[in-house]
């Protein structure tokens, strides 16, 4: 028998069979949602409906009713461009990176984490393209003849790496997601009665049947996908950080920006993660898969990743006196004592102060405080990509042309509305598909389901002294 | 009896019965048609005598046709066709603007490599969406394995290999 050893922490809790993990992870596909479902519903949907309208209103008068202007042209939309593709990166990281270590606790978290990714990639998309201000001309950015003369897009731009980036990685992670999806939409089809259901599930599964050599490519596809994403989810947060390193701004050409970059990605990810599953593991009732355990690994990852982040400010601040250059020095001693000094203590604060606290046993496995903590770490990493864009825009070269910067309320409710967008789909999610991955938990719930890991401890009492 | 396409339906309930039972049938001479699984079980496919998958050539295939559309597409564009000078920095070369062109060609060789392979598992496992269930007994996309032997094409009798199935572990025996 293939065993593990005892020490090893159970990832299924109780006395699961295989047929309990279906019904388990089925019941909210197959049951009424509570009252809390729609009145959260409600107001994700409202906050959608206020953010689409406000966009309406923006493309239809132009990119001045934000509060952009002359010296400060990027702010609280490339801001939300890179916080949204940052928190997408937790998702490929559990999924594909964790699947190349062979880590088993990603099998409880790496469906709605993926599910995460997907949907922050549609809201980190829709910004720059509301920031074209002619949106109907988007299809520029695509390889094209211009159609003023034979001009084409230039490739050595990174602005247009940043095209080819997050549309190989939005369309991969879905198609990865999608693909990891089709065995437990059959396990849901199968189990339908109602003729509605039916249909729908059907068409989603595409007609699995679980053969063994459909088993045998499915491990295959899986392992090289994630064998493909993982360079390809460090190469995406690089490419979004070329867009600031590439360019001559102080503060932006850092040759330390893609590894800081896809380090806070990962951190702010992993926050966005624990928001929702906390949440998501008590409202569905999930506590045995999605357990303290699963809970403290991820800690234990913002933790690194939080640390990383934290060496990279300092490392800036070191690298802005040490070059030398003036302009650069400003950059980072407006930074900390500017106007805007209060967004960087709160960047400093919330991103490489208050992780550190997850050094505390006690603190990292309490699941209030870590619910806190992800969103301390989200506000944080938010107001970093904030940090980084309007610091270092609003006192440029020539302090004839400084500006301080105001958000609107447009760019307020753009925002809002993103987030709108992201927690309806998401809500969407959690009541009509799989939350987790079903079909993988059952491959190891005789190993690491904790009946069957006492069981096993009896069989092999030996084990237990060694 | 009609011995022509009379199917049986060993079921069992766990893995590893499962995975010995096909290794015992097989080797008591018994062709053992499909095993139809709820999750993947490690062995079971060279217990069933299938060569390891090749599909991930595929990925290879598209990915390096990827790489070199990309190449063939930059250097058309930005090299051949109207060569743009930037800053001073003209590109007149594939090979001085290598570097600038590697985030593209990396890109585009995921994009291929990943969307050709999921397509071409899609193509060869019959994936579409729609397409019915074609698994015998309901309960193998939840907690059974169902191993399909179709009784026309064995050597031994019906009533020997229900006895092997009953004595490897089979929780039932059915007959569609």
């Amino acid at each position: 028998m293939h065993g593990e050893s005892p020490f090893r922490k159970p990832l299924i809790l109780g006395d699961k069979s295989y047929h309990q993990i279906t019904e388990d992870i089925c019941r909210p596909i197959e049951q009424r949602a509570g009252k809390l479902y729609y009145v959260a519903f409600a107001l994700a949907f409202t906050a959608l409906l206020w953010g689409v309208g406000l966009i309406a209103y923006l493309i239809g008068t132009g990119v001045g009713v934000w509060g952009l202007n002359r010296t400060v042209n990027w702010a609280w939309d490339i801001t939300n461009f890179v916080w949204w593709v940052g928190i997408g990166h937790a998702g490929t990281l559990i999924s594909a990176i964790l699947l190349l270590f062979r880590q088993r606790w990603r099998m409880s978290i790496n469906r709605s984490a993926e599910a995460m990714t997907i949907f922050a990639v549609i809201c980190a998309a829709m910004f720059p393209l509301i920031h074209m201000g002619r949106i109907w001309v988007s299809y520029w950015t695509l390889p094209l003849p211009n159609q003023f003369g034979p001009l084409w897009v230039n490739f050595n731009s990174a602005l247009l790496w940043d095209v080819f980036a997050i549309t190989t990685y939005f369309t991969v992670s879905l198609g990865f997601w999608y693909t990891g999806l089709i065995p437990d939409f059959a396990t849901v089809r199968d189990r339908q009665t109602i003729p509605f259901m039916k249909i729908i599930y059907r068409i989603t599964a595409m007609g699995w049947t679980g053969r063994v050599k459909d088993w045998q490519r499915f491990e295959e596809v899986s392992l090289v996908l994630a064998g493909l994403s993982t360079p390809l989810v460090l190469s995406v947060h690089s490419v979004v950080s070329f867009d600031f390193a590439t360019s001559v701004i102080p503060g932006w050409h850092t040759t330390i920006f893609p590894p800081y970059f896809v380090a806070g990605a990962i951190f702010s990810g992993f926050a966005m993660v624990l928001t929702l599953l906390l949440v998501m593991r008590k409202v569905l009732h999930l506590e045995d898969y999605i357990t303290i355990y699963h809970v403290e690994n991820m800690n234990k990852i913002i933790i690194v990743t939080g640390s990383i982040v934290g060496v990279a400010y300092i490392t800036e601040l070191f690298i802005s006196w040490y070059s030398g250059v003036m302009y650069e020095q400003y950059a980072f001693i407006n930074r900390a004592t500017g106007p805007l000094s209060w967004s960087y203590w709160i960047m400093m604060s919330c991103n490489v102060i208050s992780p550190q606290l997850f050094w505390i046993k006690k603190l990292r496995t309490n699941l209030l405080f870590t619910f806190i903590m992800s969103l301390v770490v989200n506000v944080g990493m938010w107001f970093e990509r904030f940090v980084i864009i309007v610091t270092s825009l609003h006192r440029d070269f020539l302090p004839s042309a400084w500006t301080m910067f105001y958000p609107t309320y447009v760019d307020i409710g753009i925002f809002i509305g993103s987030l709108g967008i992201f927690f309806t789909l998401f809500l969407l999610f959690s009541r009509t598909f799989p939350v987790i991955a079903m079909a993988e938990l059952k491959s190891i719930l005789k190993i690491s389901g904790e009946a069957q890991k006492q069981k096993q401890a009896v069989l092999e009492p030996e084990h237990a002294q060694h | 009896m009609d011995k022509n396409n009379k199917v049986i339906y060993g079921v069992f309930t766990d893995p590893d019965v499962t995975l010995a039972a096909v290794k015992a049938l097989r080797r008591e001479g018994v062709r053992i048609k499909e095993v139809y699984c709820p999750f993947p079980v490690h062995g079971l496919d060279e217990a069933m005598g299938y060569k390891p998958t090749n599909i991930s050539v595929s990925a290879f295939v598209f990915g390096a046709t990827g790489c070199s559309l990309a190449a063939l597409m930059i250097w058309y564009m930005n090299i051949h066709d109207w060569p743009m000078n930037i800053g001073g920095k003209p590109s007149f070369s594939f090979a001085e603007n290598f570097p600038a062109f590697v985030p593209v060609l990396f890109e585009s060789t995921v994009l291929l490599a990943a969307h050709g392979m999921i397509a071409t598992f899609y193509f060869v496992t019959k994936l579409f969406p729609g397409f019915p269930g074609r698994n015998p007994d309901k309960r193998s996309t939840d907690d059974r394995f169902v191993m399909e032997i179709d009784l026309s094409e064995q050597s031994l009798s019906e009533d020997d290999i229900k006895r092997l199935l009953q004595k490897y572990g089979a929780s039932e025996i059915n007959h569609p």
